[in-house]
């Protein structure tokens, strides 16, 4: 079986965005997106000791390479990230487009995602990938079986739970309830750097300029602004009269 | 402009963040507005959904539609579009909306912007209005061809009857793609819900470590049915196993928005923060004088929670009684 896990290096630290691009700065030091984490680790869980390949993608600046490394550190087999100045700035269907193509090269079984970007705190790329791939999408997976070819999946929602079956192959994007993801280990980090990387553009893959990047995209960014400040706040101390005081607030906010 | 709207549904219920959109919608001037309703018996909710602004609701009434699952939604509501074509497709944000739109968006090759807390019309153009990076910054986002989808954060909007008249209700009849069609919900299980979800609620009462004990949640369960609202918790409390993920508000749990959040025992910590900052109005009580939700509360009360929480529900209690 191959397992393909989606992954993103984000922006370590506070992140900003670049006034003049109206972009997401990610010139200074990056991370694996903590989300991502539990991704690769139920890959990990799942192959066990098992011949199940784990492969990790990504797509994004030269440096993503140091994200994938830990993945692989992880554990996982091998990594693929596509890396191409023209795919710099692509939106949900640009980078659909992109990652869809990766991973019909792969033809991995379960491809898996984790549940959030940490930076943009984008939750919605999975189900564009599994759309353009034809396959069958669960998000917010809190639990996930494989047996028979098939996945079943106890998936969180705002009622409570579902509990959801779907044959393989099929896209999966787990919560950050499903597991605890493993720290690297020493052996796992010496051992990172001799798994296979490849580093791919997007002419590798059989995608146009046009396709990728700002190009590509169909959204764009138009001006950014400060927050709207928050009225002026107070704060009391706590003494006896702080109940009424509550409430004599709430009253004039006209909220009871 | 010719917008359409996804309405989401639990139960026979529409759900009221679905509607906020709706009422929305409805406020961008068009003639037509449109609603997509999906599921056995639909039908029936379509004249609420006209009461909302909707002029047009297109229904996939079938119960093989019922189970909560988002890409057979993406069939119908393509079909929609692609058979009247609507230019903006509008969802209220949850765990299925949130699939849908990111699947239509592929399907159609359409723009898709997320976590939007208002749309607006400038000079004919639409403009997503979207809080980033915690709320630090607000970007205005937009499309660059057409349809546009936009999907919006909980509580961006009230829910206004427009005093519309019926709507026109349209059959879709649609065969899902095969890959639509292969996941299968085999088991619900439906958390026990007293008073609105925390989406969908006017005011939340949330609770943090502060509290102490799981047991002191009932401070926050007693003052949100004091004040008609719902219960929500941070991740460290949801983690330690005193309340379910369900109610969970943060950045791995629900953003939320409601007119008034009051936060009982919770520090303020950034990834709590960017789940609730966009409240109208946000009291907090913590004994802590330094605790970073102060600093974004517009009452911040430095005090035990488990004197003053008493006193404060007995006298909501009294006032709406009076």
């Amino acid at each position: 079986m191959k397992i393909a896990v989606c992954v993103k290096h984000v922006p370590e630290g506070t992140a900003r965005i670049d006034p003049g691009s109206g972009r997401l700065d990610r010139s200074g030091e990056g991370a694996l997106n903590r989300f991502d984490a539990n991704a690769v680790e139920e890959a990990l869980r799942i192959k066990g000791d098992g011949d199940t390949e784990v492969v990790v993608v990504s797509m994004g600046p030269e440096k993503a390479a140091d994200s994938l490394r830990k993945a692989l550190a992880m554990g996982a087999d091998r990594a693929v990230l596509v890396s191409d100045p023209a795919a710099a700035g692509s939106d949900l269907v640009a980078t659909s487009r992109v990652l869809a193509k990766l991973l019909e090269r792969e033809a991995a079984d379960l491809v898996l995602f984790g549940q959030q970007a940490s930076d943009g705190d984008g939750a919605v790329l999975w189900a564009a990938v599994a759309e353009r791939l034809r396959l069958p999408v669960v998000s917010q997976a809190a639990e996930l079986t494989l047996a028979g070819g098939a996945l079943r999946v106890k998936r969180q929602n705002e009622f409570g739970y579902d509990v959801i079956e779907a044959p393989l192959p099929a896209v999966v994007a787990v919560s950050d309830a499903i597991n605890e993801p493993r720290y690297p280990s020493l052996k796992g980090i010496m051992g990172a750097k001799k798994k296979p990387q490849d580093v791919l553009s997007l002419a590798d893959l059989g995608v146009g300029a046009a396709e990728a990047g700002e190009a590509g995209s169909r959204t764009e960014v138009l001006a950014l602004a400060d927050p709207p400040a928050r009225g002026g706040s107070q704060k009391i101390e706590g003494d006896g009269d702080a109940a009424q005081a509550i409430v004599d607030f709430l009253a004039e906010k006209r909220l009871i | 402009m010719a917008v359409l709207v996804f309405l989401e549904h639990h139960g026979s219920e529409l759900q009221k963040g679905a509607l906020g959109v709706l009422t929305k919608g409805a406020s961008l001037g068009d003639t037509d507005v449109g609603a997509v309703l999906v599921g056995g018996g639909v039908r029936s909710l379509a004249a609420e959904a006209g009461a909302y602004g909707a002029t047009t609701v297109y229904v996939a009434d079938d119960g093989s539609f019922d189970p909560p699952l988002p890409q057979a939604r993406v069939d119908v509501i393509a079909k929609v579009v692609g058979d009247h074509g609507y230019d903006t497709v509008l969802f209220a944000n949850s765990v299925l909306a949130a699939d849908i739109a990111a699947g239509l968006a592929a399907r159609l090759e359409a723009g898709l912007n997320w976590d939007l807390a208002d749309l607006v019309d400038q000079n004919g153009t639409l403009v997503g209005k979207r809080p980033a990076l915690g709320d630090s910054v607000f970007v205005d986002v937009g499309w660059r061809s057409s349809p546009r989808i936009a999907l919006f954060r909980a509580g961006s909007f009230d829910a206004v009857q427009t005093g519309g008249g019926a709507p026109q209700v349209e059959e879709v009849a649609v065969e899902p793609a095969e890959h639509s069609r292969a996941a299968k919900v085999v088991d619900q299980q439906l958390e026990e819900a007293t008073g609105p979800s925390i989406e969908e609620a006017d005011v939340i009462v949330a609770g943090g470590r502060g509290l102490g004990a799981p047991e002191n949640f009932t401070l926050a369960e007693e003052l949100a049915q004091a004040l008609g609202g719902a219960v929500g918790a941070t991740r460290a409390v949801v983690d330690a196993g005193w309340y379910p993920y369900s109610a969970q508000i943060g950045q791995t749990g629900k953003t939320v928005s409601p007119k008034l959040y009051v936060a009982l025992g919770i520090s303020g910590a950034i990834q709590h923060k960017v789940g609730m900052q966009s409240s109208n109005v946000i009291v907090a009580i913590n004994k802590d004088a330094n605790a970073p939700i102060f600093e974004f509360s517009d009452l911040g009360v430095v005090g035990d929670v488990h004197e003053i929480v008493p006193k404060l529900t007995e006298l909501v209690k009294q006032r709406k009684s009076a």
